[in-house]
């Protein structure tokens, strides 16, 4: 017995709209948010995340109304990120639904925003987003939403991520996002290589066939967007591919 | 029709509280969250959640007086749910919070899942449970936790679950459900962990005048 591998489908928020894209752009309508969660919950899907690409300020009063309407139906687990710049902003998602809340930028620029998150609402809360880019040698990791070069190295940040406080991370590389290309499993391996932590794959999902070799690079969990929402691949499937790869799922 | 009577859930100041209304609301349940020790006390129904540390629930539990009524509680088979953190409170202490005392409703000491390759902590997702055939059932469970108790303790219905060893993952005992993984979560699972709970204590009594 041991934990289960986990099929996570991801929810890229913009003006209360699910949208998709390709490397965090040419974003394009995809549905309504409480329909499409509550589907993959139905289907099997192990958790939800929630992410509020364009996260700006007028947005969030739209988004914590929405955060109600999907706790309302979702009997899986809520991630959500995007903007969430302090232990208010946490306190308020959290308030209005979600079970978990990653950070990014906000992490980037301020590392003891981790601790402070870890400590006031557990690491079991504190989910660090850390959005990647290949370089000539090793991995950068990306801020603001992919637009800046945080100036830090994968290994290092996930190792310093750990011991700060967080309980999982949730690994994009943002040059497979939206491509097919599969899952980068060299940055899985050098994330996994530096921290014991939960590893949520993410970016580059074509189909089933690229889940079991995240899992088999250091991942626990595999999140993916455009794969489910063009219908492409159910959960369902994703499930047994898992599975016949020998992994455990519940049922 | 008479409604059914609000479950109460105990403010502990801890995450995701709103899960666990809505999870009461999908069972067609009112929740009624409060830290009041007098409506806790004489409540039909309580659940007590919790995501956070020991030292601060049980801290949060001290502040707002609850400590002695919800031992009494216990003690005297008043329904009650505690989820997570909400069911280590109830044991006597947890590595997590060195000098934080727990209610003592059961013995137990909480630990830190050990340091090993490959074993992942805190323990993040759906893991298997195995029941002991009279409370809790068989199925997977969604768990977030990074303590977790290792004996039974005597005088309680126990599930089982493993994460480098077996843990408790449930406690039942009469009216009282103590389960390490989150119902509110756990799918169909959850709820049904959650119903029956309520189907087998008093909560299903009617709101009296």
């Amino acid at each position: 017995m041991s934990l289960c591998v986990r099929i996570i489908p991801c929810l890229d928020m913009k003006g209360g709209r699910v949208v998709k894209g390709v490397r965090f752009g040419a974003l394009r309508d995809v549905g309504d948010p409480v329909e499409l969660a509550a589907r993959y919950a139905q289907e099997g899907a192990d958790e939800i995340v929630v992410l509020d690409v364009t996260a700006t300020l007028e947005e969030r009063g739209h988004r914590l109304d929405l955060l109600r309407r999907l706790r309302r139906v979702l009997d899986v687990p809520l991630t959500i990120g995007g903007g969430i710049a302090s232990v208010d902003d946490a306190l308020q998602v959290l308030a209005a639904g979600a079970d978990k809340v990653a950070i990014n930028s906000a992490a980037l620029a301020t590392p003891a925003l981790i601790d402070s998150m870890a400590e006031r609402f557990g690491a079991q809360c504190t989910v660090v987003a850390i959005d990647v880019s290949r370089q000539s040698q090793g991995f950068a990791v990306l801020s603001r939403a992919a637009t800046c070069d945080s100036g830090r190295e994968l290994g290092a940040w996930a190792a310093e991520v750990e011991a700060r406080g967080a309980g999982e991370l949730l690994l994009t590389s943002f040059d497979r996002d939206g491509t097919g290309q599969g899952f980068d499993l060299e940055a899985i391996a050098v994330a996994r290589a530096h921290t014991t932590l939960p590893i949520i794959a993410s970016g580059g999902a074509k189909d089933e066939g690229d889940l079991a070799p995240a899992i088999a690079a250091g991942a626990d969990a595999v999140l993916a967007a455009g794969m489910f929402h063009s219908g492409r691949v159910t959960i369902d499937s994703a499930r047994r591919a898992l599975i016949q790869a020998g992994l455990e799922l519940r049922t | 029709m008479t409604p059914l009577a609000d479950v109460v859930v105990v403010e502990t100041g801890t995450a995701n509280v709103a899960s666990v209304v809505a999870a009461l609301a999908r069972l067609g349940r009112r929740a009624l969250l409060t830290r009041d020790a007098e409506v806790v006390r004489t409540a039909d129904c309580v659940v007590v959640p919790g995501v956070g540390t020991f030292g601060a629930a049980v801290a949060s539990i001290d502040a707002a007086k609850l400590r002695r009524v919800l031992s009494e509680r216990v003690a005297r088979d008043q329904a009650l749910f505690g989820i997570c953190l909400g069911m280590q409170v109830f044991g006597d202490a947890s590595e997590e919070s060195p000098g934080a005392t727990g209610l003592g409703a059961y013995r137990g000491v909480f630990r830190r899942f050990p340091q090993r390759p490959l074993l992942r902590v805190p323990q993040f997702g759906w893991n298997r449970i195995e029941g002991d055939g009279q409370g809790i059932d068989d199925g997977y469970a969604y768990f977030a936790n990074s303590y977790r108790l290792e004996e039974a303790p005597a005088g309680w219905s126990v599930a089982w679950a493993d994460h480098g060893g077996p843990f408790v993952a449930a406690l039942e005992r009469g009216a009282t459900t103590l389960c390490q993984f989150h119902p509110e979560v756990s799918g169909t699972y959850g709820a049904t962990c959650l119903q029956r709970w309520l189907e087998r204590s008093r909560c299903l009594s009617e709101v009296t005048a």
